[in-house]
């Protein structure tokens, strides 16, 4: 069993998570309904419930550091079964992003593929599954994902060779621009 | 039945091109009036959300400030994860200030709600079970379907108001409706491994591989889905989920689409059964020629 020293408790970030999520962390007690439910368990370092303890002990940087965040699908399971309509999913997102503005990355390859995606969107206006692959190829230095894939996948005609780029590329591209400038959490 | 905005996704024009073909196609046969918007964009998916709220809804609020520039108020799409994003966008756009943050990222502001709904919940709430009846010219009798609608098409049920969280039923009725025997698939609204195909493909081999194996023993012919990444997970990973837990799954996973415009006919060229990649024929075969050929 793990004994929180409750004098450690960062209650900024408990606020924190508290403001951007806009759940209520005090209101889980603890049933355990969300990691029962939760798919991606087997994987995970903290239970999604145990993550939720963290955060109302305000043990930031074990949630921040955790692998858990990384490797949640986001399936909403537990959101619907949780019995105190605790918006769960949200709150792993929420601590996602803060693991991600602080430096954690503790599933690279999986930051690595999201980066891919949002610069191939950034870039040509939709997401360009090919030039994606190689972009996350190249930075996560694992040439050799899914090349078994290819001969069925070209064969099949399923990866378009070009992007599909848009007329309004470039009001994509300032989405982004005007968010990282502008510093919003949320 | 008034015109509805079509937003395809970008898996449609790409790795499932063929759902996107076989949704026009049976929208088309069932008289459902399909426009594409403009120019769109893609809604960032899951990478978007799981970066920031706002960069999220701002890449589903310029679709939706477009759907609102054609003078429509409903949008559809095939795909439950764009489906979620752009719900999710124009529900939290109703607080002012969200709207407010959302709309300082666009060039061109959204002031609307749009409503976003799927394609098969466009198709379950304006067409009746009985038109789509009548309208089987080649009924599914003797293939046994696992129906799989993935993780968000129904949940959290708060948000997408359509079908039951727990055991959805509406591809169910469809199948059954065509003279398929649906059989009793219990993880309906499983996850299948989402998008880490790529970065963590064991987990996908684990979770994909236990939804392929729930549908083997009930004894089903084939799966349908209405998700692009579940179709992607469990078709065109099945080699590997087969490599990973040294199994031999060969089962067909189709787009649900694909098989209603089977049965109503229509052209084979729209429904594009040469891009799936466990053989389509392995399943097709088991369905029974009417006994009196017209
Ligand atoms: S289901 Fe809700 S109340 Fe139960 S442990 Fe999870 S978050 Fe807490
Ligand atoms: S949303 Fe994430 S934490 Fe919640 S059940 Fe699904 S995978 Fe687990």
């Amino acid at each position: 069993m793990q004994i929180f020293d409750l004098a450690t408790a960062d209650l900024d970030f408990i606020a924190e998570v508290e403001a951007r999520s806009h759940q209520n962390v005090k209101n889980c007690y603890q049933c355990g309904n969300c990691t029962a439910g939760c798919p991606y368990n087997f994987a995970y370092d903290y239970s999604v419930s145990q993550i939720m303890r963290l955060i109302q002990t305000g043990q930031k940087e074990a949630v921040l550091k955790s692998r858990s965040l990384w490797l949640c699908g986001s399936c909403q399971s537990c959101t619907t079964r949780c019995p105190n309509n605790i918006d769960v999913a949200t709150i792993m997102d929420v601590c996602r992003h803060m693991a991600r503005e602080q430096g954690y990355a503790t599933e690279r390859n999986v930051k690595l593929f999201s980066d891919a995606f949002l610069h191939s969107v950034e870039k040509h206006g939709r997401a360009y599954e090919l030039g994606l692959m190689t972009e996350y190829m190249t930075r996560s230095g694992r040439v050799f994902t899914d090349v078994d894939l290819a001969p069925t996948v070209l064969m099949r005609g399923k990866l378009p060779f070009k992007p599909h780029p848009i007329q309004g590329r470039e009001q994509v591209t300032r989405i982004f621009e005007r968010f990282r400038k502008g510093g919003i959490n949320e | 039945m008034n015109k509805i905005a079509y937003y395809p996704g970008c898996s449609g024009q790409g790795t499932s091109e063929e759902y996107d073909r076989s949704s026009r196609a049976i929208c088309k046969a069932l008289g459902i009036d399909l426009v594409d918007i403009p120019d769109w964009s893609c809604c960032g998916s899951t990478p978007a959300h799981t970066v920031n709220h706002v960069l999220s809804a701002a890449l589903s609020a310029r679709n939706l400030a477009l759907v609102e520039g054609m003078g429509l108020d409903t949008v559809t799409t095939p795909c439950p994860s764009c489906l979620t994003n752009l719900r999710t966008a124009a529900h939290k756009m109703e607080n002012p200030e969200f709207r407010a943050k959302v709309n300082a990222l666009l060039d061109v502001p959204c002031t609307k709600t749009i409503e976003a709904q799927s394609v098969l919940q466009i198709l379950t709430e304006n067409v009746d079970m009985t038109l789509i009846k009548s309208r089987v010219v080649k009924p599914l009798t003797g293939i046994k379907i696992a129906c799989y609608y993935g993780c968000i098409m129904n949940r959290p049920p708060e948000l997408m108001r359509f079908d039951h969280h727990e055991n959805p039923m509406a591809m169910d009725n469809i199948m059954t409706a065509l003279g398929a025997e649906v059989v009793p698939y219990p993880l309906k609204v499983e996850c299948c491994g989402a998008s880490f195909g790529i970065a963590r493909g064991d987990i996908v081999a684990r979770l994909s591989g236990k939804l392929l194996d729930a549908g083997r023993r009930l004894g089903a012919d084939a799966f349908v889905t209405a998700c692009p990444l579940c179709q992607m997970n469990l078709d065109m990973r099945q080699g590997q989920i087969n490599d990973a837990l040294h199994e031999n799954f060969k089962i067909p996973v189709f787009y649900y689409t694909q098989l209603l415009g089977y049965a109503l006919g229509l052209d084979r060229a729209d429904l594009g059964f040469e891009k799936l990649c466990v053989d389509p024929r392995l399943a097709l075969g088991r369905i029974k020629q009417p006994a009196q050929a017209s």
